[in-house]
């Protein structure tokens, strides 16, 4: 009985990291994803502060669930989470200026971060707290993973450092554009070909491992 | 540092522009932009709400800080918009049903579109007046339904096109959307 939900919990939380990947997978939430992710460090902050919204509003929506009329369902989940946005925005305020500044406008736009609203449309408002909550720790990691790989990508050919550590040296020549807005574009559009190109290539080996 | 209304409108279309240089709106960005007929309307469609929220955000702001409550702002802002994206779907019903239908699901969608509350935020955060606000809203829905139209239009073309199989669906539109925002990137500067 305990391994069986066990095993069961562990799915649900596999599934945002890997099967459902919010930003590789299912390609929701583009704005921060692009936007904040110049440097490592701003993609993990953006990412946990991401994630910190999503269990919370996920678990209130799941424990709301039964007592929400469903005409105003939309309307009570937006609350819920723009609730949760403020407390993190002024958080982050008040822990870190700096961080405060680099993220911007975008720290109070993750109301409208596709993902979290999706979440507890989708699974929240179906599941008991627990499952809603370990769903929503999968999927934050899984955006969180998400971010970084942009992030760590982009700072370290468009600035030559990772985590503000230099890592070539003087006679880096950085790649400005990878920083600039249309590097976020192509590094994204990159992973994501890199992805289907390995999907392609596991469909390739399984077929001629059955003929 | 005090801009002209000018100023802002052409930094809010072309050197800032709001899909391309800020990341703001991606979702119907890479949703809507298959085809030219769907693209133009949604534009349109999204340009008024901004209008409507803007205006709807700058008195509210007002009332918020006159009593103290700046903390409710984001709340309130979400409510607003959500509201005027009702008050568009009302009146566009009646007026409109054509287009009202043609619009279908990506209507109601408008209110998670992140653009729309970015303006929002972002004329509080610059403390703009009247004028500045409503030119900086207008600008920006001009510039969303110009990066949308674009986009859709290299998309019909690139219907026609052989694109290898491996590179087809949202990373070739990535791919064009980085080549259409290294282009903007010639705008810098204009708006002075």
């Amino acid at each position: 009985m305990t391994t069986v939900a066990t095993a069961k919990n562990w799915d649900e939380f596999m599934e945002g990291i890997w099967k459902q990947n919010p930003v590789f997978v299912m390609v929701l939430g583009m704005c921060p994803t692009l936007a904040v992710t110049v440097s490592a460090i701003n993609a993990i902050s953006m990412g946990l502060a991401t994630t910190f919204v999503l269990i919370a509003s996920c678990g209130l929506v799941s424990m709301m669930r039964n007592i929400t009329p469903k005409e105003v369902r939309i309307a009570v989940y937006i609350v819920i989470i723009a609730t949760f946005v403020t407390a993190v925005d002024y958080a982050i305020q008040a822990i870190s200026l700096t961080l405060y500044d680099a993220l911007g406008a975008f720290i109070q736009l993750i109301v409208v971060n596709c993902i979290i609203l999706g979440r507890a449309e989708a699974h929240a408002a179906r599941n008991p707290p627990v499952a809603a909550m370990t769903n929503a720790t999968g999927m934050g990691a899984g955006f969180t993973i998400g971010l970084l790989a942009l992030g760590v990508v982009r700072e370290i050919l468009g600035n030559g450092t990772l985590f503000g550590l230099s890592l070539f040296g003087e006679g880096f020549q950085p790649w400005v554009i990878m920083v600039l807005p249309p590097g976020g574009f192509f590094v994204l559009g990159s992973w994501l070909l890199l992805f289907s190109w390995r999907a392609r290539r596991k469909q390739a080996l399984e077929a001629t491992h059955h003929a | 540092m005090h801009e002209t209304a000018f100023q802002i409108f052409v930094n809010a279309l072309l050197a800032n522009n709001f899909v391309l240089a800020m990341f703001l709106g991606l979702c119907p960005f890479l949703g809507v932009s298959g085809k030219l007929d769907t693209a133009f309307p949604m534009g349109v469609a999204t340009t008024f709400v901004m209008l409507v929220a803007s205006l709807c955000a700058y008195g509210l702001n007002l009332l918020l800080s006159a009593f103290g409550l700046e903390y409710l702002r984001l709340i309130s802002y979400i409510v607003i918009i959500a509201s005027s994206v009702q008050l568009v779907e009302m009146v566009m019903k009646k007026y409109s049903p054509a287009l009202f239908r043609a619009l279908g699901i990506y209507l109601p969608l408008i209110t998670t579109n992140c653009a729309v509350l970015g303006v929002a935020l972002f004329q509080t955060a610059r403390e703009y007046d009247f004028i500045q606000s409503m030119t900086f809203s207008f600008g920006g829905g001009a510039g969303f339904t110009l990066a949308l139209v674009l986009m859709a239009s290299v998309r019909e073309r690139l219907q026609l096109s052989d694109v290898p199989s491996l590179a087809q669906g949202t990373a070739l539109s990535l791919m064009l959307a980085g080549i259409l925002s290294l282009s903007f990137m010639g705008f810098a500067g204009l708006g002075g």
